[in-house]
């Protein structure tokens, strides 16, 4: 099944627009495309619209304007029951009345599929989420994360075209969570199952996405791989949403080709990469990631060296967390690696830090930081 | 429980035996507990407990018989009512001893009303005896005694005496079931046809607070679906709307009824307005089984409207969605899955107003007219008018005994731990 990856969209919204009061857009005019096979996550904050465009993808919600197409052909007017979509929810939605045999043979049953095959597949997708005992018990008398396994399976055994998933680690505890996100990959990967999945939670998006979706605001920020998210952030929402990020507010003074001089609050002048500015003169944001900083660095290896006031540090064990005061932010975090030449570190102190131009890059000015 | 092989007796760190030490602690929270539910308790072992015992005793008492002629009991042991033989002398003696002293304390139509509920004809019999034992003074009794009522001389008259003279007597449930008793042989019959009016009450009763619970049922269920599924802010204010029947007297919304549908009253007149029926074909709408069954419906509706919203404003919006993302139609979403979620309070509701239908009182006899009127109707008939207590706390015993069955009954179908009364 190698060539099940095909470049064309399977799933595709195609300027959709959604408004429930007519006055504010909810989703403003989305296109995202998802390939056959793909995990496909949305991530943003709550609000941002991320769960309307999957309600809208489900069929619980009609977008006010544009289609969306999924398997070559417009669902807009499929109803919800006709959409061959499985859909995990963020409480189970398993029907308490009824045991996990008869939740998971219920998509079955509705399909007018022949008893025996019923059992035969109710059984393996019991198997598939190693449950294969549970069968005759009730939703009641499982754990959080066997009830969570239930709600996959249930969404699975009728082999849907596609497979949404809404926030659906939201209730289990942390340990669990983690561990819920390695076995929804593994079927995943298992199954070549299409899924889009939303959540609001950064590190369960990086942990199991082939592709992320930042959505803020009803707009789709940014849409790449986990680790291009991370390392490129393409403007100033995704690269704090994203990761833990410093900032440094200025103005550009010059632009080279690659580089960019930025002159921050208190007259330093920076070297950054030019990502998303608006000219020589235009407010812009440095965003520099936390570990791409080194202290104390040989003078002269890094084009970016600005003196620095240590103002807390915290001790992790694998590396020192440190606040420092640089170019007049006093929120600046630089991740020390822990090794032998840290030990002279203390508040107060006054050290150097450096970082490369690539390392910084230089985005739209948000104005509320 | 865990069960240990050897049962440790486990000791706190001065050696005291560590049950003691927590029974000890909580004592006194267990002493705050009682203390603050004693006035609920001494009220309801007095208003509510207490009653129900009397009416219990009062069921099967016939103390009075024994009370008012204890020599004739005493003496009419030794006679064999199958024996075909009038009692002898001893038993006519005592009789008339008993009736002289029982005529002076003027209780004498007492017991001659209470053995008239068993047999008609013992009211005049007693009263005619108080005035003419006063000139029977000397033996032989019998033939005296006869001889001022010929009755006396009838033996099936000495048989029922002997039948109620024990201090307890089954014969209220009987009567409550339309059912008597052959003084000859003792055999239980049924009454006829005409003359049996209770088991008719009972299954009248039955019958339309059946109807009554369906049609709250009917009507309940869609509006508490839609104040399930509208904001909470807007349900907030529909609830008020259903609960707003309780700030009005009881009176008032049944009197109301009888406005609206008497042969003169409002919907009559409309429908004779728009030409649906004509002056003399008026409906009779009110005084009937129609006018209780309107009335108590109404009535009763929020009593089944509340707990069937409680039940359904826990069932999450997505137990629907998931079903319909699943592949079945909406309909099919609703029947197998919403429906059946709905069952705690659709049993809860069902119970509730079948329970205080089967026993209201005031409705029915207001709009029940004579097909009615329910069992309660009678019972308080037989407290207020009749005064034949006794049969009135029989039939109270039996509808008690009823609610209390369909309440296990109940249990062991849905289980009481499923109901949600809101």
């Amino acid at each position: 099944m190698a060539n099940n990856h095909k470049s064309e969209a399977y799933v595709s919204f195609q300027n959709v627009q959604k408004t429930y009061d007519g006055e504010i857009l909810v989703v403003k005019d989305l296109n995202l495309d998802a390939e056959r096979g793909e995990f496909l996550t949305m991530l943003g904050p709550s609000g941002s619209g991320k769960t309307t465009v999957l309600l809208m993808l489900a069929g619980f919600e009609t977008a006010t304007h544009g289609e969306i197409i999924l398997d070559g052909t417009s669902i807009n007017n499929v109803p919800p029951h006709k959409r061959h979509i499985g859909m995990v929810f963020q409480n189970y939605a398993l029907f308490p009345h009824l045991t996990v045999n008869e939740n998971l043979a219920f998509p079955l049953q509705v399909r007018k599929i022949p008893k025996s095959e019923i059992e035969e597949r109710v059984a393996n997708a019991l198997d598939m989420v190693q449950l294969g005992e549970f069968g005759s018990r009730r939703p009641m008398q499982l754990s959080g994360g066997q009830q969570q396994r239930i709600a996959v399976a249930r969404a699975l055994v009728f082999e849907p075209k596609i497979v949404l998933m809404d926030e659906p680690l939201g209730a289990l505890d942390k340990q669990l969570r983690e561990q819920m996100q390695y076995e929804i990959k593994e079927l995943h990967e298992k199954l070549e199952v299409t899924i889009v999945y939303v959540t609001h939670d950064q590190s369960e998006a990086l942990t199991m996405s082939n592709r992320i979706a930042v959505f803020d605001d009803g707009v789709i920020q940014q849409l790449a791989a986990p680790n291009v998210l991370y390392e490129e952030p393409e403007n100033a929402f995704v690269a704090q949403f994203i990761g833990e990020n410093n900032t440094l507010s200025g103005q550009v003074s010059s632009i080279d080709k690659d580089t960019c001089t930025v002159k921050v609050g208190d007259g330093e002048s920076l070297q950054a990469l030019p990502i998303k500015i608006d000219g020589v003169g235009s407010n812009t944001m440095i965003s520099l990631r936390p570990e791409r900083v080194v202290v104390n660095p040989e003078s002269g290896t890094y084009p970016n060296e600005v003196s620095a006031e240590i103002k807390e540090l915290i001790y992790l064990g694998d590396h020192i967390r440190s606040r420092m005061n640089v170019c007049g932010h006093d929120d600046f975090i630089v991740k020390i690696p822990n090794s032998a030449n840290h030990a002279q570190l203390k508040p107060g102190n006054s050290v150097k830090v450096g970082w490369m131009a690539e390392d910084a890059r230089a985005l739209d000015a948000l104005e509320t930081t | 429980m865990i069960k240990t092989p050897e049962k440790i007796e486990l000791f706190t760190a001065d050696g005291v035996p560590l049950k003691l030490s927590l029974a000890r602690v909580q004592r006194r929270s267990k002493m705050v507990a009682f203390l603050m539910v004693s006035p609920l308790l001494l009220f309801m072992v007095f208003a509510f407990l207490v009653p129900i015992a009397d009416m219990l005793l009062l069921s099967v008492d016939n103390s009075i018989v024994e009370r008012i002629l204890p020599k004739t009991v005493k003496s009419i042991k030794y006679w064999d009512p199958h024996d075909d033989k009038l009692p002898d002398e001893a038993v006519f003696a005592a009789m008339v001893e008993d009736i002289k002293k029982a005529k002076k304390a003027r209780e004498h139509t007492k017991i001659g009303t209470r053995l008239n509920y068993e047999s008609s004809g013992f009211a005049s019999l007693f009263r005619k005896a108080g005035r003419k034992v006063k000139k029977i003074n000397e033996p032989p009794y019998k033939k005296a005694l006869i001889k001022s009522d010929k009755r006396w001389g009838d033996i099936q008259t000495w048989r029922v005496i002997k039948q109620f003279s024990s201090g307890y007597t089954g014969g209220y449930y009987l009567a409550a079931f339309d059912l008597k008793r052959d003084f000859a042989d003792g055999s239980v019959s049924s009454l006829p046809e005409e003359d049996s009016i209770y088991l008719k009450l009972f299954l009248r009763t039955i019958l339309l607070s059946t109807t009554i619970t369906f049609l709250t049922l009917i009507i309940g269920f869609p509006l508490s679906y839609m104040l399930a599924k509208v904001p909470t802010r807007i349900s907030n204010i529909l609830i008020i709307f259903v609960l707003l029947p309780f700030w009005t007297s009881l009176l008032v919304r049944t009197t109301s009824w009888i406005a609206l549908l008497q042969q003169e009253g409002v919907i009559n007149d409309f429908l004779i307005l728009v030409g649906i029926i004509n002056e003399d074909g008026r409906l009779a709408m009110i005084h009937n089984a129609t006018g209780t069954v309107v009335a108590m419906t109404h009535i009763l509706l929020p009593f089944m409207i509340l707990p069937l919203f409680s039940v359904m404003k826990t069932i999450p919006k997505s137990y629907v969605r998931a079903a319909i993302s699943l592949g079945a139609h909406p309909w099919i979403a609703f029947w197998k899955i919403y429906f059946p979620n709905t069952a705690p309070g659709i049993g809860a509701g069902s119970i509730l107003v079948f329970i205080l239908a089967i026993g209201y009182y005031i409705t029915p006899a207001l709009v029940g007219g004579s097909s009615g009127t329910f069992i309660s109707n009678r019972i308080a008939y037989h407290m207020s008018s009749s005064l034949n207590w006794g049969l009135g706390s029989a039939i109270g015993v039996i509808l008690l005994l009823f609610v209390v069955l369909l309440f296990l009954l109940y249990d062991k179908i849905v289980g009481i731990n499923n109901m949600k009364l809101g």
